[in-house]
């Protein structure tokens, strides 16, 4: 494909809400006789990739899967607590299928795709028959159907959740799932297993390399075509709340090998996660949402009191109403604590600037219970949300019941990702990826409770429709790994493990990673500007340099070797970032999770007199950024050349985002 | 806070193994008992030694991956938690603390503190799932479930395949992994058609997989990190008697 020339996302023909009814009645079929003769190569898991593994077995294929964890069960989709949404409108109070997709259209604050969200929620619903049916057990009321809530600012109640696991028992649906068709033999599944590598052949994405991770061996494995549904990228800023293995390896090879990334830079900081309480620290904890349902947000008016807060001259409790400031109330009255997170987390960035902060290190705001205590009892308090208080007493040591949470923001979600068209195939044919690892549903910023969504949409419903319109075009079987593109693509990723275990520096890789991660963090986080970002351009390629000068890596390569695994994970993580801040220094503009910093609404904006907006929101520019920037891979620390999907919005108008 | 780490130390399946000591300086009483593994880890490879091996990932509580015998008690003696959300803070300066994996004849170690837990993933193949084709489910509302039944269920579906079950059990019985399995499909309606074929087969595979059987002395609910109660264990039992009686009658 040329380079800045257009990138065809193949939408259907139609009017939007006809667009996937209509694709899947000229959808090609493959042959129930031919379907056992195709193999494919399923890379994650998780909701994503466990139910597509799941489905397309059962349909027939020959499906090989592939996770670093000791059992497709533990991916990180377990850990999503709040809940799935889906446009059932069981609670009779509005929802439609338009409803969601708007709402998710509007989240993503305008650059997402427009047909793939709508189909996103037109699948929504038949996510939870499926769920249910396997014996998800969400919520319920004492009539036997299902219970639904109001999650992440929502107007309507159009999430489903299992108290605070919905994650967890929706992975457990799709994990039982594979693991009966791993029983029945249609599913061939690799535990400890991590893709080092694609291979493509003739420009086809036809295997992998991979290397077992007890015996440290590099293998290759053929397919008709790859499916990655491999997670996102958030540790890439070493803190987040992501899984301490979660990383960005397999996006990041088949990105060399020719895939483009799409909108890197569009990150979420959820609002509520617990603050950073030292540097051993190796992950954040996130507290569910659902706690804002209840939870006001407040820090004190002055940066005084805040100061004796800090260092425990002052308890929350001796504040006086009059001196405390519930900045998301003042700001949003008509969401308040409820504003959407790419809102609400930038507010706690900026009262905490203000030097406002209430956690030790500064960077903390109060996320108080006791007004819903004294309205509601403690009782109450407990039966909705006893096991985040729970885990927040065991991290922190405080009560909850007694004395405000302290949160801060902190990665969590990634929205962009490769880039795939509408039957979700990267720009390299064969070659598909599900989940959070793609772009499109999410625009700029991912609404709550539909991470969950979009990976059993994926998986379950969207990728077995979608995927034999490129089968079909395949002899079955044409690739094997006697293609010496597989020796080739083996011989490079030994040669890699090689270099990686002979450079016995002095720093480990843990070391590096927490270097990249604050510097990122600092430049390409919660707000960015042109001078920080292409500051972090000239940092990351010294920091680059000194790794593969001076990482050191303990023990062989041969056998289990946990360092090892790290070291290849955070060499993608630190040429991922520059790729991530490209993105974002490209992106003149303020949109969801990007915030750039010269891009706010002052007083002179026309929207701001008019009370539209206020002082300081982010700033679109929708005439010269409403595209999807799509980047390709050009060569070690060079710039990637970036390719753009013009976003044509038929049928919703974009506007300012207003929560007031 | 500074302490004295005897360490199970296991180079592969096949190596001896011993228990090697190590002195943790230094460590935050904020820590978790992983960062505090960290640390001493940092400290090994800075002098040149191969890192503690452990399985660790969500560091949260929930996806079942540590795993680790803290003074003989796995996820540690705190109850109704993994070993990633034991905080330092619940041990003293000075204090020795003895880290083992979870032993089991199932468990096969893979390295120092790294067990391989495939086992559990057999059995589930095995039967513990319903048999419903992607497509093929009505809708949601269409079966309602009474709460109580509803709530039973998910009592049980909260394990998370850990594995403290086993390694607490003197007899490394899986019993209480495969109950809350079978609890959590068997009380569902949906799970009613194929109750008596999960049960059979789940519990066939357990004893294949070289898991002992229940004499009652329920270690196993007691480091239950998601606390499930032993009576799945009973209803296991029930379930199972009844899917004989019915299989030799029929």
């Amino acid at each position: 494909m040329a380079s800045n020339g257009s990138l065809d996302s193949a939408i259907p023909e139609g009017p939007l809400s006809e667009k996937w009814t209509s694709y899947k009645a000229n959808a090609k079929l493959i042959n129930p006789a031919n379907k056992r003769k195709y193999s494919i190569i399923v890379v994650g898991s998780g909701l994503a990739g466990g139910s597509a593994a799941a489905t397309l077995s059962e349909l027939g294929y020959k499906v090989k899967c592939f996770c670093y964890q000791d059992s497709p069960r533990r991916a990180h989709s377990i850990a999503a607590q709040g809940g799935i949404n889906a446009a059932k409108n069981y609670q009779n109070d509005g929802d439609s299928v338009w409803r969601l997709f708007y709402d998710t259209i509007k989240g993503g604050d305008f650059r997402s795709r427009e047909a793939n969200v709508h189909r996103l929620a037109e699948v929504s619903v038949n996510i939870i028959d499926q769920c249910v049916a396997q014996g998800v057990p969400f919520a319920r009321e004492y009539g036997g159907l299902l219970d639904n809530r109001s999650f992440g600012g929502a107007q309507v109640s159009r999430t489903f959740y299992a108290r605070g696991q919905t994650g967890q028992q929706l992975l457990i649906g799709a994990y039982q799932a594979l693991e009966k068709e791993i029983d029945k033999g249609g599913v061939e599944m690799f535990t400890r297993t991590e893709m080092l590598d694609l291979v493509t052949v003739d420009g086809h994405a036809k295997g992998i390399v991979t290397r077992d991770l007890k015996t440290g061996e590099v293998e290759s494995h053929a397919a008709d075509c790859v499916l990655l549904a491999t997670g996102g990228y958030g540790n890439v800023f070493f803190l987040s709340t992501n899984a301490m293995g979660c990383n960005v390896m397999a996006a990041f090879r088949a990105h060399k090998r020719g895939a483009y990334m799409a909108n890197p830079c569009f990150t979420q900081i959820h609002p509520t996660c617990i603050p950073v309480s030292g540097d051993y620290q190796s992950k954040l904890t996130l507290m569910s949402e659902s706690l804002r349902n209840d939870g006001r947000i407040w820090v004190p008016k002055s940066a005084e009191t805040a100061k004796k807060i800090r260092e425990g001259q002052l308890a929350a409790k001796d504040v006086a109403e009059e001196d405390r400031d519930y900045y998301l109330e003042r700001k949003y009255p008509s969401f308040g604590n409820l504003a959407p997170r790419d809102i609400s987390s930038r507010s706690a960035k900026e009262v905490c600037d203000e030097g406002r902060g209430v956690a030790t290190t500064g960077l903390g705001v109060f996320l108080d219970f006791s007004d819903a205590i004294n309205r509601l009892g403690e009782d109450t308090i407990r039966a909705r949300y006893g096991n985040l208080f729970q885990m927040y007493e065991k991290i922190t040591g405080d009560n909850p019941y007694q004395t405000p949470m302290k949160i801060y923001p902190a990665v969590h979600y990634t929205m962009g990702g490769l880039w795939v068209d509408y039957n979700l195939q990267s720009n390299i044919d064969g070659l598909h990826v599900l989940g959070e690892a793609n772009f499109s549903d999410h625009g700029a910023n991912r609404l709550g409770a539909s991470a969950l969504m979009q990976g059993l949409a994926d998986g379950y419903f969207v990728i077995p429709a979608t995927l034999p319109n490129y089968l079909v075009k395949e002899k079955p079987g044409s690739v094997t790994t006697d293609a010496p593109e597989f020796a080739q693509a083996e011989k490079e990723a030994k040669e890699r493990i090689e270099k990686l275990m002979s450079i016995q520096g002095t720093k480990s890789v843990d070391e590096f990673h927490r270097e990249l991660g604050l510097l990122v963090w600092d430049k390409c986080g919660m707000s960015r500007t042109k001078e920080g970002l292409e500051e972090a351009l000239k940092r990351i390629p010294e920091i680059r340099k000194e790794f593969w000068e001076n990482v050191r890596i303990p023990g062989t390569a041969e056998g289990m070797n946990m360092e090892l695994e790290k070291a290849g994970r955070v060499a993608d993580f630190i040429d991922f970032a520059e790729v991530m801040c490209h993105d974002a220094l490209d992106r003149e503009e303020s949109c969801g999770g990007h915030f750039r910093a010269e891009y706010q609404f002052t007083a002179e904006d026309e929207a701001v007199k008019t009370g539209h907006t206020g002082e300081g929101e982010a700033k679109r520019r929708d005439d010269e950024f409403c595209y999807v920037s799509a980047w390709e891979y050009t060569g070690p620390g060079e710039k990637p050349i970036l390719h753009k999907e013009e976003l044509n919005y038929e049928e919703v108008e974009l506007s300012v985002r207003s929560y007031k | 806070m500074n302490l004295t780490l005897k360490v199970w130390r296991q180079a592969h399946e096949n190596d001896t193994g011993r228990i090697e000591t190590y002195e943790a300086k230094d460590i935050p009483e904020s820590a978790s008992f992983l960062e505090m593994l960290d640390i001493v880890n940092t400290g090994i490879i800075n002098d040149g030694g191969e890192p503690i091996h452990f399985d660790h990932d969500c560091r949260e509580g929930i996806c079942g991956m540590c795993s680790l015998t803290i003074n003989g008690v796995p996820h540690s003696r705190e109850q109704g938690i993994t070993t990633c959300q034991v905080h330092m803070r619940k041990f003293r300066d000075g204090d020795t603390i003895w880290i083992e994996p979870f032993r089991a004849r199932a468990f096969p170690i893979v390295k120092d503190l790294v067990v391989d837990r495939g086992a559990f993933d057999r059995i589930i193949a095995s039967g513990g799932h319903i048999g419903v084709r992607t497509g093929s489910a009505p809708d949601a509302n269409s079966v309602p479930i009474p709460k109580d039944d509803a709530d039973d269920s998910f009592d049980s579906a909260a394990c998370i395949g850990c594995g403290a079950c086993v390694a607490a059990c003197k007899n490394a019985s899986a019993m209480l992994f495969v109950g809350a399995k079978a609890n959590h499909l068997n009380r569902l309606p949906q799970g009613k058609p194929e109750k008596d074929k999960r049960v059979l087969a789940m519990v066939h595979q357990m004893d294949a997989e070289g898991f002992g059987n229940c004499t009652n002395q329920y270690e196993c609910e007691a480091v239950c990190p998601k606390e499930i109660s032993a009576d799945v264990i009973a209803k296991l039992n029930r379930d199972y008697a009844a899917a004989v009686v019915r299989d030799a009658v029929e």
